[in-house]
């Protein structure tokens, strides 16, 4: 129990470290790292709860797909930070101001926090499960059947993100490209025509 | 549920006909690159066309245990989006080929933002409401940037893509609040749990922030930032498109939302959709006045449509969804045709979009002028064009439901909207004719403006198709509890 | 201690050993190697005369199509895990519920390949 615990504070304390870099690091690329430091911090935190699933999928998914796609959209942009952050002192009481809001939504919310009363019989059934299943056994036995539709769903909206990144980045530069098998095919006729021009007239 | 009934099939016939299209039209395209635009344009009407028989013909229930319902509202609307999709899409064809948009992916793009919006207006679980609210967005975001070389179009699709972003952050966040306070997604679970006498603050903070993010969609004030510029910067029968089919499937979503899981809370969202719905007409009425543009015009002009949209939500009685149906019905001929319209206005192969640009367009060109004059006394509200039906449905059920000051405002905005309507009527009729615009405008356009412009000018003389569909949609609701409860509120 | 966490043991203990064994090592060094930095070491050398602009070049925005349709494949492979271990539960019907999902997916793989977004030049 007592390493649990120190997992949590150790996950929990590089998690808000790496956060606060994130956003304080003067080179972008080095936010993108802190990023993924968080990233792993959070998965740390995940199996923690129990949820090894979603574990894996952020180190899968995340660090490995989304931070590097992070890293090229700012090796693309070449932000100068230092021109982005003069305005920063400027914003920090509109932005210190909406996070007080925030907080005190959150304060309004968790006391306000009230379970209700079929909450109690609705929670049983995943938490039976969960002591001979994994969570990841468990998803799959609802979402590939259950959920079908919105699994489907799902897969329709990769495809239009697909489109949707193509339809916006393709872009086709006029590259010559040598094909063999047309270069073969050539015969004189294709290229040249043979005339006979009589002289003092033209084409 | 392990297996896969018959019936789950059945009920979302359309959405999986609509899915099966796009996907085989993408091949078609793909295979014979963008000669075919023009072929896979016509074949996507085709395809709405079918959809419209599969949604009209469909059976009415609950599929997927309760993740999709099909009733007479869902086919009601989901019509009404066929007909907005398949319009716009028709009136399109001219302008693509035009200006240099004649890629194979946009009428697809069209197709699957379609679905999207099939898959909101029948969801039935919180899940599925968000996974159509995706889909269409996702789609829509690229439609508006889909002029890539135009910074107007990539700056239009950029914002709409990040305020977009945050919508669904919020309404996700409100969806995840919901289901953390009561257990469950399920629309029927949901209305039971939450129509119990105590509900625990946190649903109604999750209610807000859902609400919050669906008022972004329909671009309800004071989530409306983005529409202005969205609808400016999109090329333009991206924008006709924008202003119509969404609008009607968001609203759609909207009300099913708020009357379905939430009809328990009728108290508290009534005071958001009441707010929400002031704050449109206003916003809309007076932030027209000073445009020049016309596009920019129409976006205002949509949000204050939106708030008379709003009004019959507000009186959440079945009287008062009928209302909003038949508004919608109207928006969409008026909408359409006045899009229509505006993409007619070419001069020396360009577009051109001042109102200015109008001047003299009566003697130009009479049956174009008519057109937008009929449609503009109809938006604001003149009998006996369609858009007074509309107006007169919503605000009948508002004073029936008790709520004077929402009539009131909206009578006094419609004034006001008056305005700036019949002054572009003004600049057509009254001013010095400009230089001519290009003629002819397009076999299809004339068709769809003529079409809506007949259908707004004699809407009064057969309402039947549009009064009996609005009627079946509002009464497959099952509003009644929500009457009670507000009868019970004014007392 | 639950069962889940103790089978992350070893993983928690080698996280810890990697970290102690590079804070050792770059502190170490920090601590023994002799510094005597200056101006001109620490400049960047660029054939003798100063640095012209930015090492950082500006990346292609094919770099990003490149990623964004590794996403997806990503994504896409996430849902097989889920499925792969539950598969001898959920049936037929899971069964083919994914290689719908992948045949949408192959539909848009397919557009990818015709459209040439996998070819680098």
């Amino acid at each position: 129990m007592i390493l649990q615990t120190l997992a949590f504070y150790l996950f929990a304390a590089v998690l808000l470290a790496s956060a606060v870099m994130v956003i304080a690091s003067r080179n972008p690329v080095h936010s993108v790292l802190f990023l993924i430091l968080a990233f792993f911090n959070a998965a740390g935190l995940f199996v923690l709860i129990g949820a090894e699933f979603l574990a894996m999928i952020l180190v899968v998914v995340y660090v490995g797909a989304v931070a590097v796609l992070f890293l090229f959209v700012v090796m693309m942009l070449d932000i100068n930070l230092t021109e982005l952050r003069q305005g920063f002192l400027q914003y920090l009481p509109v932005g210190a101001l909406i996070g007080l809001v925030l907080a005190i939504e959150l304060i309004f919310v968790v006391t306000g926090w009230q379970l209700s009363p079929e909450l109690a019989g609705m929670a049983q059934a995943p938490a039976s499960g969960l002591v001979e299943h994994s969570n990841t056994a468990q998803l799959g036995e609802i979402l590939y059947t259950r959920y079908a539709f919105l699994f489907q769903g799902a897969g329709v909206i990769l495809l239009i993100a697909m489109m949707g990144a193509i339809v916006l980045t393709l872009r086709h530069r006029d590259i010559k490209r040598q094909k063999i098998s047309r270069q073969v095919a050539q015969k004189p006729g294709d290229t040249i025509e043979i005339r006979k021009i009589r002289p003092g007239e033209g084409v | 549920m392990n297996e896969l009934s018959l019936s789950d099939l059945q009920i979302v016939l359309p959405e999986i006909w609509l899915a099966l299209a796009g996907m085989a039209l993408l091949m078609v395209g793909v295979f014979t690159s963008n000669r075919s635009t023009r072929l896979i344009t016509g074949l996507t009407l085709v395809v709405f066309i079918i959809a419209g028989v599969l949604v009209n013909s469909g059976l009415d229930g609950t599929g997927f245990g309760g993740l999709v319902v099909d009733d007479r509202f869902g086919a009601f609307m989901k019509t009404l989006v066929l007909i907005g999709a398949g319009l716009t899409l028709l009136m399109s064809l001219g302008f693509i080929r035009r200006e240099g948009m004649e890629r194979f992916e946009f009428p697809v793009l069209i197709l699957f933002a379609t679905l999207g919006m099939f898959i909101m207006v029948s969801a039935n679980d919180l899940m599925s409401l968000y996974i159509g609210l995706e889909m269409q967005s996702l789609a829509l975001y690229v439609c508006a940037a889909f002029q890539r070389d135009n910074l107007r179009s990539t700056e239009a699709g950029l914002k709409y893509f990040v305020l977009g972003a945050v919508a669904s952050g919020m309404l996700l966040y409100g969806a995840s609040l919901v289901y953390g306070f009561t257990g469950t997604t399920s629309f029927a679970d949901l209305a039971i749990i939450l129509s119990g006498s105590d509900v625990s603050i946190g649903a109604i903070v999750g209610l807000v922030f859902i609400a919050a993010g669906l008022a972004f969609k329909i671009s309800a004030v004071p989530f409306h930032m983005w529409t202005p510029d969205v609808y400016e910067g999109a090329p333009t029968p991206v924008t006709a498109f924008f202003s119509v089919a969404p609008k009607v499937a968001a609203v759609a979503l909207l009300i099913r939302v708020l009357t379905g899981p939430f009809g328990g809370l009728f108290a508290e969202w009534q005071q958001i959709v009441f707010l929400l719905a002031v704050a449109s007409m206003l916003l809309g009425a007076f932030g027209a006045i000073a445009q020049s543009n016309i596009k920019r015009l129409m976006a205002y002009s949509s949000i204050g449509h939106v708030g008379y949209i709003l009004v019959g939500l507000a009186a959440g009685t079945a009287e008062g969804i009928n209302g909003i149906a038949i508004y919608l019905a109207v928006y969409l001929a008026m909408s359409v045709g006045t899009w229509g319209c505006i993409l007619a206005m070419r001069r020396q192969q360009r577009m051109v979009e001042d109102i200015a640009d109008l001047s003299g367009l009566s003697r130009s060109n009479p049956g174009l002028a008519a057109a937008l004059a009929i449609f503009m006394f109809s938006m604001a509200g003149i009998p006996p064009l369609a858009g007074f039906f509309g107006k007169f449905y919503v605000f009948l059920a508002a004073v029936n439901a008790g709520l004077y000051t929402l009539a009131v405002v909206g009578v006094l905005t419609s004034v006001v909207g008056a305005f700036y309507y019949i002054r572009i009527v003004k600049v057509m009729y009254f001013d010095e004719p400009g230089d001519a615009f290009d003629r002819p405008v397009g076999r299809e356009l004339s068709w769809v403006v003529g079409l809506s412009a007949a259908f707004t000018l004699l809407f009064f003389v057969y309402t039947g198709p549009v009064l009996d569909g609005a009627a079946a949609a509002s009464q497959s609701l099952g509003l009644v509890t929500i009457g009670e409860a507000q009868s019970a509120v004014l007392e | 201690m639950t069962d889940l966490l103790r089978e992350y043991l070893p993983i928690l203990i080698f996280l810890g050993l990697a970290t102690a064994m590079a804070c050792v090592m770059i502190g170490a060094s920090w601590l023994v190697g002799p510094k005597n930095p200056d101006p001109e070491k620490l400049s960047a050398y660029e054939c003798g005369f100063d640095a012209f602009e930015d090492a950082r070049g500006r990346f292609d925005v094919r770099f990003y199509l490149v990623s964004i349709l590794f996403i997806i494949f990503d994504l896409e492979v996430a849902f097989l895990f889920p499925w792969a271990v539950s598969l001898s539960e959920i049936g037929q019907f899971g069964f083919w519920s994914m290689v719908v999902f992948l045949s949408v997916l192959t539909v848009g793989f397919v557009y990818e390949w015709r459209k040439g977004a996998l070819e680098w030049e």
